[in-house]
């Protein structure tokens, strides 16, 4: 049965559509609508704002500083996205043929921590990564251990291991939203694997194609859209991340949305941190288009 | 390995390979390791999270005994779970109006419903902010709980999407003839609603209870910006905490909040089973 037309049922049609009409436009419509009126006004004076209609915002964040900023946002996203994917996929694969006993309980053990506290996890990993953390330390005994075995072969042996600085640069950001992002590339890709005609891979394997053949011939792509479904998922929380570099990054580490948070706090210019943030938002349209276009290409087909 | 492997691994077999478990294992550390590391040092009698120097529990009665970060806790708990229910609510009506109506500029109404999931945390805090501030002039001297009032809405706006999401997913199973049916047998619109499609959506309202719970009490950015100086939520004092003076007292509250995390999911296990929670995210 299809969908009813709204007006074959006015009155169950209003008592559905007007609470959550309401809702929408008043919290949330009208808060972005305020957003992007001020994106075009200026300060004037301590707390004032004319609404002028200036395009004065929009002209600054082309400067090379606030581009340099939003580019590098969409590298450290990009990579870390990247990153993700290669760690993920593997994970992904071992949940799908995982045994019926088994898969649920990995799964779990994937979304207990995407279940935990951000804030929580950022700060164990801050612990982990400090400057006398268990990071260091390992590396500390690794570098020992190669310079032990350079003295056992008569080599000069390694100068003493000074830890290396793993928190507050742009690696801990990266390494921060790896982190973090992680189990929402895993379980897109685990829906689309899951849904794979396996004999297809059989028959793969069976023609003579490697392990590895089959998965990028066949495999990756029929999990295309699964693939890109997480390549998303991860891309857009990591491009608008505000903790993890605020926290983990060092001076030279800022995102896009430190910025932003730094107009409405510090900095006190609360128009150009709204057209910063319009900006944000068209940059996650754009993306989403993108993607849309890429699914239709295979229903042309 | 021989001796636990009883049958040959088959060509698909991926996760009995050694590679992959391997990997598997080596992602699950990455992922457990820094957690459980934290948990560990909630306990250690030392002022930094260093060296370990002997079981304590005084950090955990100093965060017990700190009242700020009772407050928070308190807070946090309160919004979480009136923002659960008004998800809930909210979620599963817009479900169903998308569900079962066809209207016009329906893809427009079911575009902005869904766009709190996918515009930047960053921007809607920004949005609340000015929204609160300038656009309502909120009161911010009110009394508890309703000083929570401003972080709750936000905190509804973005989790329902959510529930939405879920709830709808539930109801492309429903089969439309039990409507009838009920129809046939004498049901109102809202009898109908009640016996008929609500059943029908429990796993559904479930897991986005779970989820709204969860996302409400993970929220940063967006509290950080909705939050008045009265109105500290768990994650504001924790973040405050981290940027001020990292003392172990951050590691007892946070291993509080991953026990109550464990507790929560393992009730929700209790409810559904692990398989239908997987298979809902």
């Amino acid at each position: 049965m299809a969908e009813q037309d709204w007006k074959a049922n006015k009155r169950v049609f209003a008592a559905v559509s007007l609470p959550t009409l309401l809702w929408t436009i008043l919290f949330f419509v009208v808060p972005m609508a305020i957003v992007w009126v001020y994106s075009f006004g200026e300060n004037a004076g301590l707390n004032e704002i004319r609404f002028s209609g200036t395009l004065d915002n929009y002209k600054r964040a082309t400067e090379f500083l606030y581009l340099s900023i939003f580019g590098k946002s969409f590298a450290v996203a990009a990579l870390v996205t990247l990153i993700c994917l290669i760690v993920g996929f593997p994970v992904a694969m071992a949940i799908t043929f995982a045994s019926e006993k088994w898969r649920p309980w990995l799964l779990l053990g994937i979304m207990l921590p995407f279940w935990t506290n951000l804030l929580v996890r950022t700060y164990a990993l801050m612990i982990l990564l400090g400057q006398q953390g268990y990071a260091n330390q390992g590396l500390g005994a690794l570098w020992g251990g190669a310079s032990w075995v350079k003295t056992l072969v008569g080599l000069e042996p390694l100068p003493t291991w000074e830890p290396v600085q793993l928190l507050f640069n742009n690696f801990a950001v990266v390494f921060g939203l790896v982190y973090v992002h992680l189990p929402f590339m895993v379980l897109p890709l685990y829906a689309a694997l899951d849904r794979l005609d396996r004999s297809l891979i059989e028959a793969s394997l069976d023609l003579g194609a490697g392990h590895f053949r089959t998965i990028m011939r066949i495999v990756v792509p029929l999990a295309a859209p699964g693939i890109v479904a997480g390549v998303m998922i991860t891309l857009i929380p990591a491009l608008g991340a505000y903790l993890t570099p605020d926290l983990m990054g060092g001076t030279d580490s800022q995102m896009i949305a430190n910025v932003i948070e730094r107009q409405f706090k510090k900095a006190n210019d609360w128009p150009f941190g709204a057209a910063l943030s319009f900006l944000l938002i068209y940059a996650m349209f754009i993306l989403i288009a993108l993607q849309s276009m890429r699914r239709k290409v295979p229903e042309v087909r | 390995m021989a001796l636990f492997r009883r049958t040959p691994i088959a060509p698909l077999e991926y996760s009995r390979t050694l590679w992959m478990r391997l990997w598997v294992g080596a992602v699950m550390l990455f992922l457990y390791a820094p957690l459980i590391v934290l948990m560990i040092f909630s306990f250690n009698d030392s002022k930094r999270n260093v060296v370990w120097r002997g079981f304590t529990m005084k950090y955990y009665d100093k965060a017990l005994n700190n009242d700020a970060l009772i407050e928070a806790l308190v807070n946090s708990l309160t919004i979480a779970a009136l923002a659960t229910i008004f998800s809930l609510i909210l979620g599963a009506i817009a479900a169903v109006l998308l569900w079962r109506f066809r209207f016009p500029f329906k893809a427009a109404v079911d575009g902005t419903i869904s766009l709190p999931i996918i515009v930047p945390e960053i921007c809607m805090g920004v949005a609340f902010l000015m929204f609160f501030a300038k656009g309502l002039n909120w009161p911010t001297d009110l009394i508890w709980p309703l000083n929570l009032g401003a972080i709750t809405i936000a905190h509804i706006t973005f989790c329902f999407p959510f529930v939405t999401m879920v709830v709808r997913s539930r109801l492309a199973s429903f089969n439309r003839e039990q409507e009838e049916a009920a129809k046939d047998l004498g049901a109102g619109e809202w009898q109908m609603f009640r016996d008929v499609l609500i059943p029908h959506m429990k796993p559904a309202l479930v897991a986005g209870a779970l989820l709204s719970f969860t996302l409400s009490l993970d929220d940063f950015v967006i509290t950080y910006f909705t939050s008045g100086p009265d109105t500290i939520t768990f994650p504001v004092k924790v973040y405050s905490m981290l940027r001020f003076s990292v003392t172990p007292e951050v590691n007892a509250a946070s291993t509080i909040l991953i026990i109550l995390t464990i507790a929560l999911t393992a009730i929700a296990l209790k409810l559904q089973g692990v398989k239908t929670i997987a298979e809902t995210h």
